[in-house]
């Protein structure tokens, strides 16, 4: 059996974890597992830019996955760069096993307007799918109402959907044997409810 | 263009640099590589072509700027963009000198990094686009009717070749139907001034007036029935060619005034004051002797000796008979085409006729015969019975032929008018079967 594993990093506020992971295995039809990882966001963190390269957290990511990870999707609520890039919202491995997802710009206080709980989640869920996406072998989708449509500012995550458009969904490299056809297993919807 | 048609280089010594932008174009679906210097990203371009590639201006060896050059010098149309960490107005300047794209400082926002790239896409899609509307439009203006094989039609087109590539102008001297035409559109589409028309007039078609007209155009009210202001034939002709076609035909009047303009490259609207500023080159055509006319008075040497810098003369089809089989396959293979017909070829006693006659209204007679043939043909060939002349060529031999010579040609139509069916062929001979026969093998015909 084979788990995308949700690995917060360092959060401050765990509350949008429980949505994500519903959220993420109703989309990839995969059973979730959250656990925390062994990573020093210090290592990672360049004090010239203020901010966290995600390329380096990746790294630690997935430095060594467990045997029964499908893939690993670190949260975290750090300000995240690329060395070219002012910044990410998130990034993955195109076909690998690891992705980074962070709510530091998807927070309207960010924005410095008052502060909404429901938004942040919605963005982090569009965002976690979409890096998700990427490590399944989906490339940016031309389609505006697809949640694999590029987003370069938060304005465009609220454009666009949380759920992948039919060739996405179509294109998504995974194997049929992980995957579970109909709604959570009873015991870890029980638990989460 | 898809993403995945699209390739992009990106060259930077730091790895950090090199790895995001790669991640970050890879999921956008590009083809991506990347060059840690100027040497490795040399080899990637002869090992790949590329639409796009990021240069890091400070590397160590070669700098980014170098690298433009020589990338410039391997295809001036890959879009480049530089990339700095230490963004100067002079490297700036200079970049964009050498024909970068953009510069732009590192880190970048993403957004304008994904508007840089579409932009980038755009450049290179249009220039892309234009190379290859380009070529289908030379494709398109290349004449496909200078038709031939034989010495001379080969050195005209050599002529052609050459004349083109100047401004000089240029005068065709032809029999009537020998494709003199063509001639002025293929040395138009062969010369720097292709993308503009070539106009043509023909000079003999119009009577004074109007050529005069028609040629400068007119102001509103020049004359009774001048409504409006209108463009003449040299203005149309503006950066592009003008074809006179027929000049021996042109009045002492027009004569003068061309020369004025040709030697002005200006002039005035007929019933107008303002003058015109033109640029074009002139070919003309005739098939007159104009040296003749100007012995006579009738031609001014000095417009003469202005048209005529440069002059091809095209032979007449009789002068080049090797040519005959292709020419009239070629207008066979084309009206097949246009009438939806499956005709292939002609009859061995087609092309014999075909290659014995004179042709004297030239190409365009083998156009004509041709095409009425076309129309008129049954089945796979085109036979002597699908064929006439506009200008029949002398039922019997011409004079001082021998009564062997008389007989065999007589015998050579007949078997040509019946198909080579002896017995109909012995009956209009009124001689038997086997005497046919026997004279067939006398003269060696073919049935």
């Amino acid at each position: 059996m084979s788990y995308i594993y949700i690995v917060p990093i360092e959060l401050e506020d765990d509350s949008y974890l429980e949505p994500l992971e519903r959220f993420v295995f109703q989309t990839f039809h995969l059973r979730t597992k959250k656990k925390e990882f062994k990573i020093n966001l210090k290592d990672a963190f360049d004090p010239s830019r203020v901010q966290y390269n995600s390329s380096l957290i990746l790294r630690q990511l997935i430095i060594k996955p467990p045997l029964d990870a499908e893939k690993i999707l670190g949260v975290l609520d750090v300000d995240l760069f690329i060395p070219i890039l002012t910044f990410v919202f998130g990034e993955a491995q195109l076909n690998g096993i690891g992705a980074a997802v962070s709510s530091h710009r998807l927070h309207h206080r960010y924005y410095g307007l008052p502060e909404d709980g429901g938004a942040t989640t919605d963005r982090l869920l569009k965002e976690a799918v979409h890096e998700l996406g990427h490590t399944f072998g989906l490339i940016h989708c031309t389609q505006p109402k697809c949640v694999m449509n590029s987003s370069t500012y938060v304005e465009n995550i609220d454009q666009k959907p949380a759920e992948l458009c039919s060739l996405c969904q179509k294109n998504l490299k995974i194997e049929k044997n992980d995957t579970i056809s109909k709604g959570f297993p009873f015991s870890w919807w029980s638990k989460k409810r | 263009m898809k993403p995945e048609e699209i390739g992009i280089l990106i060259v930077d010594d730091e790895p950090s640099v090199r790895d995001s932008l790669y991640q970050w174009f890879k999921d956008d679906g590009y083809r991506v590589d990347t060059a840690a210097d100027a040497a490795s990203a040399l080899k990637k371009l002869q090992e790949n072509p590329w639409d796009i590639i990021l240069l890091d201006i400070k590397m160590p060896g070669m700098d980014g700027i170098e690298l433009q050059n020589r990338i410039k010098q391997i295809d001036k149309n890959i879009v480049t963009i530089i990339i700095t960490a230490y963004a100067s107005v002079d490297t700036a300047i200079q970049a964009l000198k050498d024909g970068a794209f953009d510069y732009v400082t590192k880190p970048i926002d993403p957004d304008d990094l994904s508007k840089l790239i579409r932009n980038a896409i755009d450049k290179r899609r249009l220039v892309t686009e234009n190379i290859q509307l380009r070529q289908q439009i030379e494709d398109l203006l290349l004449p496909d009717e200078v038709v031939g094989e034989s010495s001379s039609i080969k050195k005209v087109m050599e002529m052609v070749n050459t004349v083109a590539k100047t401004d000089s102008t240029v005068m065709i001297l032809g029999e009537s139907g020998t494709g003199k035409e063509l001639i002025a559109r293929a040395i138009h589409s062969r010369s720097s001034r292709r993308y503009f028309p070539i106009i043509t007039i023909n000079c003999g078609a119009y009577p004074e007036g109007l050529l005069e007209s028609e040629l400068f155009g007119h102001e509103k009210g020049a004359f009774t029935g001048a409504m409006y202001r209108r463009r003449g034939k040299l203005e149309m002709a503006d950066k592009g060619t003008l074809f006179l076609d027929e000049i021996g035909n042109i009045s002492e009047k027009m004569q003068m005034d061309l020369l004025r303009v040709i030697e002005t490259k200006s002039f005035a609207r007929l019933g107008g004051d303002k003058t015109v500023d033109v640029d074009f080159r002139v070919i003309s055509a005739t098939n007159k002797d104009l040296e003749k006319a100007i012995k006579e008075g009738s031609f001014r040497e000095d417009l003469y000796y202005r048209l005529n810098v440069f002059s091809i003369k095209i032979p007449p089809l009789r002068e080049r008979r090797s040519d005959i089989p292709l020419l009239t396959r070629y207008f066979l293979s084309k009206y097949a085409q246009s009438m939806n017909k499956s005709v292939t070829d002609f009859s061995p006693q087609v092309m014999e006729m075909f290659t014995g006659y004179d042709w004297p209204g030239n190409i365009r007679e083998v156009r004509n015969v041709v095409e009425r043939a076309m129309v008129v043909a049954q089945g796979t060939q085109i036979q002597l019975v699908d064929i006439s002349f506009p200008f029949p060529p002398p039922a019997t031999p011409s004079g001082g032929a021998s009564l062997e010579e008389v007989e065999k040609d007589q015998i050579m139509k007949i078997l040509n008018q019946t198909n080579g069916n002896i017995a109909q062929a012995a009956e209009i001979l009124k001689i038997s079967r086997l005497t046919l026969y026997n004279k067939i093998e006398k003269y060696h015909l073919k049935r």
